[in-house]
């Protein structure tokens, strides 16, 4: 179990995140150059005004007419995606882990609030998981890889809430914390988690789309939000 | 939406389709006797070529959240099927073509047909509420150019499409009949203006009139009265004898070497006469293709058409705003009114705001529907379901409901639509579902309550003995 543990912290980290912003610079690098190509529309009506509000109001919570269609929903996903960019980042024993090996490392949450948010986290988790198959216009869109995308989120989270708290085996946890984290890594530049980055292209081109390029001579853009 | 998103198509399997489709019923045409194989090589080659950047990330990154069922009128007019949602229609029709790697056969295509035309009227609502912006109203374009490059598409279009690539018009006017329209229309109408004329092909004109082929076709009234506009506002216009047709239904088809036909006609003949704008009747999609997707279809870099475009509304704004139609206050509207958003006018056209002014100017008592603006619902009418006719009747009357309610709300006795298809199909629902309004056009407004100044009234029966003279001598 040690030499795993030894393994996962060591090679298995630097693997998984090689893998994540290799994977990502080449993927986007890759859909830059395509883009170049076959996308012209998207460099003939660009607009960094329309880019950039057609991505802050999906940022904000209840931002979006869409959202605020559904508010539980939208809250619920919104607190999820803070806590889920927040909680790894800040969390005080990755920090503590991140000065010992470059000396660097972020402000960190207290451990109790990192605990509640967790708690959270997997709250939204379960919300999101029980939405999907309880509405049938979303039900009927999911596959096998959508459910399973949300357990592999969950993971992390599940295990180090459980390896914090010495539920079960800590050792086992602990590995399956660090593994489950490094795979939700790796898995990042090859699924549709992949819109941690291409959210803001896919937002940039629709605001310019459609706001900026039907605002020249007095008309007014459609708000993509 | 793009207009990379339409490959060109071959006409001759649509063409081959019609002509056998036409020595049976009419609306046979998308089961020919025969029908040709499909090619699975052409449409791998269309579905390649529009697999970019967008396409190859809206096809991966949708989290199927489900945020875009609510906003598709055609999911909540039947009971929120889920099948009708966009995502669902986008992953059964081009999500599956993609899967398969263009291996489908006619069946599939088939019942494609019935999704992306019977089902959408790309509206483009969806991409609002789409937490990506997914542009999925390009998608089902594509999915649309698919099955059109093997000829299957709903009959009513194909024939429109035929008609624009053998006369260059929808409805294959012939240019002498638009002209004759014109000249006829100038007659009729100078009964009530003096002197009224349409300048035809007159170069240096500051615009350059077009129209849906349906005005010299059913409502030549349509054409008189914007000549009394344009008359009485002493604008400097002129209609051209060729690429006067400013719709495109072969947009709708999906089939890009058809649509660049009718947008060419229309550039050419306004750079020839060296006009500065464009001016389009009160048509939605002729705006998006005259405006938006036309320079696309005839791939000019940049993807602006080389004459600006301009929208009737908005010209009409202006010209009440510059004095130069002034309304009678006496003669707006009293009666409660609405104004319908087209789809392709305040959505993608971005004219909302002008449509509420103008409105504003001519009615007492205005109420909006909810929801508005870009957030309008698409009438029904859209996408090419007006001309795909009555075998998609009772679909459209169908999903027109969530329109229907809309108006029935705002309690309006009259509808102000500024698109032809809008107009036909708000006539429509009003039988259907029994609102009792008035369908109108904001030309047809204006000439009714537009006050027509001394110089340009008609001399009286007893005066026109000597009228010849004092005509010309006023102006």
């Amino acid at each position: 179990m040690y030499q795993l543990y030894e393994f996962l912290r060591g090679p298995g980290a630097w693997i998984a995140f090689t893998v994540f912003f290799v994977g990502l610079a080449v993927r986007m690098a890759f859909l830059v150059g395509l883009s170049k190509e076959r996308d012209k529309v998207l460099y003939n009506h660009f607009d960094w005004s329309w880019a950039w509000r057609s991505i802050f109001h999906w940022l904000i919570p209840l931002g979006s007419v869409s959202f605020r269609q559904q508010p539980i929903f939208g809250l619920v996903f919104w607190v999820f995606h803070v806590g889920l960019l927040a909680i790894p980042l800040f969390l005080n024993a990755h920090n503590v882990l991140w000065d010992e090996a470059f000396g660097i490392s972020l402000p960190s949450l207290s451990d109790k609030l990192a605990d509640y948010g967790t708690m959270v986290v997997m709250a939204c988790v379960a919300f999101l998981f029980i939405r999907r198959l309880a509405r049938p216009e979303v039900r009927i869109l999911s596959e096998g890889w959508d459910y399973l995308l949300l357990i592999l989120v969950l993971a992390p989270f599940l295990t180090g809430f459980l390896a914090y708290r010495q539920i079960g085996p800590y050792d086992l946890m602990l590995n399956l914390h660090i593994f489950s984290g490094e795979l939700m890594l790796i898995l990042i530049p090859f699924s549709k988690l992949g819109h941690i980055i291409l959210f803001f292209f896919t937002r940039a081109f629709i605001g310019s789309e459609m706001g900026a390029r039907r605002e020249i001579e007095g008309r007014l853009g459609a708000r993509t939000w | 939406m793009s207009q990379t998103d339409m490959e060109q198509t071959a006409t001759e399997a649509v063409e081959q389709a019609e002509d056998e489709a036409e020595e049976k019923a009419p609306v046979a045409a998308e089961e020919p006797q025969a029908p040709a194989p499909i090619n699975v090589k052409q449409i791998k080659g269309i579905l390649e070529m529009n697999k970019g950047a967008r396409f190859r990330t809206w096809l991966n990154i949708c989290a199927r959240c489900g945020l875009c069922a609510d906003s598709c009128f055609f999911y909540l007019a039947h009971d929120k099927d889920p099948k009708l949602s966009p995502a669902y229609k986008i992953k059964t029709t081009l999500g599956e073509m993609y899967k398969r790697k263009g291996e489908v056969d006619r069946e599939f295509l088939t019942q494609a047909k019935e999704v992306v035309w019977g089902q959408c009227s790309v509206c483009r609502r969806c991409s609002m509420f789409c937490p990506f912006g997914i542009d999925m109203a390009s998608m089902f374009m594509t999915a649309r150019a698919v099955c059109n490059s093997q000829g299957i598409l709903p009959a009513g279009l194909a024939r429109t499409k035929k008609n624009i690539i053998e006369t260059g018009n929808q409805m294959a006017v012939s240019n002498e009949d638009w002209i004759e329209t014109c000249e006829w229309m100038a007659e009729e109408w100078g009964e009530e203006v003096a002197g009224l004329n349409i300048p035809v092909d007159q170069h240096g004109a500051k615009y350059m009139y077009t129209v849906n082929p349906r005005e010299p076709v059913y409502y030549p009234q349509d054409v008189g009265m914007m000549a009394i506009i344009m008359y009485v506002a002493e604008e400097s216009w002129t209609v051209p004898t060729n690429g006067w047709d400013c719709t495109n239904l072969a947009m709708f088809c999906g089939d890009k070497a058809a649509a660049a036909i009718p947008v060419r006609n229309m550039y050419q003949a306004a750079q020839e006469l060296g006009v500065e704008y464009i001016l389009m009747t009160e048509c939605g999609h002729a705006y998006r293709s005259g405006c938006f997707e036309g320079p696309y279809f005839m791939d000019i870099p940049g993807g602006k058409p080389p004459v600006p475009v301009k929208h009737s509304v908005q010209l009409f704004v202006e010209l009440i705003r510059e004095g130069k139609i002034k309304i009678d206050p006496a003669k707006r509207l009293k009666e409660r009114v609405t104004v319908q958003d087209p789809c392709n006018v305040s959505r993608s056209g971005g004219l909302s705001e002008y449509l509420r002014e103008l409105t504003n100017m001519l009615c007492e008592d205005f109420v909006d529907m909810t929801p508005n603006r870009e957030y309008n619902h698409c009438c029904g009418g859209g996408g090419g379901f007006i001309p795909m006719g009555p075998e998609y009747k009772k679909r459209r009357m169908a999903s027109g409901k969530v329109k229907a309610e809309q108006i029935r709300a705002t309690g309006a006795k009259v509808v102000i639509s500024p698109c032809h298809n809008c107009f036909d199909q708000l006539n429509d629902i009003n039988k259907e579902y029994k609102l009792g309004y008035k369908v109108v056009s904001f030309k047809e407004l204006i000439t009714e309550m537009m006050i027509i100044p001394d110089k340009f009234k008609p001399k009286d029966e007893d005066e026109e003995e000597d009228a010849g003279a004092s005509a010309e001598s006023e102006e």
